[in-house]
């Protein structure tokens, strides 16, 4: 066979078409091994609710525990903590919680089913650190008009004691408020939303 | 005792063929060794690239005896680093060898690109050699910072927690992404295991492949010089260029130098300040990995601190994890926004002098601050530098086609 008889465009195509079909192949195979970096069933196990009895909470105490690895904080607030919420309304970047994660149930400025305990995932909605509970009001080194709060050591994002986020710090929403019920009246269950709540 | 001398040369030299009729045995010493002439000028910068070679022996070589003794497992990971430094024979010495290294593999590594800045060793033809630099860079960031989650402290655990979460700021995929790269919901020993193998497999043998690509490339041109003239333009009668010595012995034997000098200081370290004051090994990593305490003051390790920097000068999250990237990013476009017809800082021009002190002393800086505690007025600070670091490139791009330069020399000067 000489060159003249080969046909370029044929030969173009069936290269084309191989190097497709073999290119989704090795995308394929490649599934398996790209899932097996997902959480496994067992990570996936570990995630039941936990129950927390908050007459052991004195007035202005923070509890922290674990659910599914994430540090949830129980905060059981005074009166003035909770009258305090509004001062600082105008300095927040999502006071109502428009943006913000949080289950349908949870509504207001409290951010909580009953205003007296603050149920909050921890972790900062920027990179996830977990910020100190600062409630004093007063002056503080990263704030001169401090009305008690949550603050991130890692990148000095700001909260108020219902989670809201300030303004101009690097954390983009509110802390998140995780699915929670009151089985009776000392007893929360963190990841079991109310009955009948979706 | 002349004669048997030359008997047994005559031997070697016997088997040296019997090899060489196998293996490229003497064509390959001669191309990359004897017969690869360098410029003759080289000053002490040209120490580094031979010294980053024996950082990562130093790394390997003491990686492989600790993971001999490390277990990957979040239950026993703390105390296995605690049981090499105090009950295997001579563990202190092979960890703090790794943990000194994976500082100094930074410094020279920081030095020998700034040796490019100063030299132009980026520019034509050089470009892909920087390109496959910056890759050895990238894959070294990798490394340290898969390496530096497994003794399992606490700046481990909330260092990794801040990085992988950096991933998170992605819009839509952010979230799975991040489940993806831990394995689990949370930083855990899922991560940890994955991390280590990483660590020890997979980014090592991309670096092997990488560094094999930029030696390669660097042998293809030849080195630059301080001068940044091309030394093959003037060659004598044997098409020798007459600016150039043979690598081998000339360079081999001033490398072995700056080899002696290099282990002095890094012995000093090793044995007298392995901690080095907290910027080497940092306090709150003696602590064990805790997910419910984030410390009080959260910072990478030095090398990662003016990249970190520029990350809290920005009150945005994906606003700051994009300028933080492109920080690093920037640097892949070196030699096309380096637009200047001469090479080397000494032809330059004032103007470029200037440009490269302001923005030596803006990744200095924003080092130092991004290691501060971040005061509202160092924000600012990070602002002003981060400005300064990208005006860098863009006043670069835009003054080096038209600035007046010097006249190069037709010959090396030394």
């Amino acid at each position: 066979m000489s060159s003249d008889d080969v046909n370029k465009g044929r030969r173009r195509f069936l290269v084309a078409t191989t190097t497709v079909v073999g290119g989704v192949g090795v995308g394929i195979a490649a599934v398996p091994f790209i899932k097996s970096w997902m959480p496994s069933a067992r990570a996936q196990a570990i995630g039941v609710p936990v129950e927390v009895d908050v007459t052991k909470l004195k007035k202005g105490q923070l509890l922290k525990v674990q659910w599914r690895g994430q540090t949830i904080g129980v905060l059981h607030r005074t009166e003035e903590m909770v009258s305090g919420l509004s001062k600082v309304d105008d300095a927040l970047a999502d006071p109502e919680s428009m943006a913000s994660e949080q289950p349908e149930y949870i509504k207001g400025e409290p951010r909580a089913l009953n205003p007296d305990y603050l149920v909050v995932n921890m972790h900062c909605t920027h990179l996830g650190c977990v910020p100190q509970m600062i409630p004093e009001v007063g002056p503080q080194p990263f704030d001169e008009n401090w009305n008690g709060g949550f603050y991130c050591p890692c990148h000095k994002s700001k909260f108020d004691l219902a989670g809201r986020v300030y303004k101009g710090v690097p954390a983009p929403t509110n802390l998140r408020i995780p699915p929670y019920s009151f089985l009776d009246n000392t007893t929360l269950i963190i990841g079991v939303s109310p009955k009948g709540a979706v | 005792m002349a004669k048997s001398a030359g008997t047994l040369s005559k031997k070697a030299e016997g088997l040296l063929d019997w090899f060489d009729d196998r293996l490229p045995v003497r064509s390959f010493w001669s191309a990359v060794m004897t017969g690869y002439m360098a410029p003759k000028n080289f000053n002490f910068w040209y120490y580094l690239g031979s010294l980053a070679l024996l950082v990562l022996v130093i790394q390997v070589f003491s990686g492989i005896l600790l993971a001999m003794h490390y277990k990957p497992s979040a239950l026993e990971a703390f105390a296995s680093v605690e049981y090499i430094m105090r009950d295997v024979e001579w563990g202190w010495l092979i960890r703090y060898m790794h943990t000194t290294g994976a500082s100094f593999f930074f410094i020279v590594i920081y030095l020998h690109m700034f040796r490019s800045l100063l030299y132009g060793s980026h520019k034509a033809p050089r470009e892909l050699l920087w390109v496959f630099g910056m890759f050895i860079y990238v894959a070294l960031m990798a490394e340290a910072f898969l390496g530096y989650i497994l003794p399992w402290g606490q700046m481990s655990y909330w260092g990794a927690q801040v990085i992988i979460n950096l991933f998170g700021a992605i819009p839509k995929i952010g979230e799975p992404l991040t489940q993806w790269i831990r394995g689990d919901y949370f930083i855990s020993d899922a991560t940890l295991n994955r991390f280590f193998a990483l660590h020890v497999i997979a980014v090592p043998l991309a670096l092997f492949g990488l560094i094999l690509l930029h030696l390669v490339a660097l042998r293809e041109n030849g080195s630059n010089n301080p001068d940044g003239i091309d030394i093959k333009k003037n060659k004598d009668e044997d098409g020798k260029p007459l600016d150039g010595i043979p690598f081998h012995p000339y360079y081999t034997v001033k490398d072995i130098f700056g080899v002696g000098m290099f282990l002095i200081l890094f012995s000093f370290i090793l044995f007298m300040w392995p901690e080095a004051g907290g910027m080497f090994l940092e306090h709150d990593n003696f602590i064990p990995a805790d997910p419910l305490v984030t410390p009080e003051h959260i910072k990478p390790v030095w090398y990662f601190t003016p990249f970190y920097a520029i990350l809290k000068a920005v009150p945005d999250k994906l606003m700051g994890v994009l300028l933080m990237g492109a920080s690093v990013a920037v640097l892949f476009f070196l030699p096309w926004l380096d637009r200047s017809p001469v090479r080397s800082i000494r032809y330059k021009g004032l103007w470029y002098k200037v440009l490269l002190a302001l923005f030596t002393i803006a990744f200095i800086r924003l080092g130092l601050l991004g290691m501060a505690e971040g005061t509202p007025a160092q924000t600012w600070e990070m602002r002003f530098w981060t400005l300064v670091y990208f005006m860098f490139f863009v006043l670069l791009f835009f003054m080096s086609p038209g600035a007046k330069t010097k006249p190069e020399p037709d010959r090396v000067t030394h």
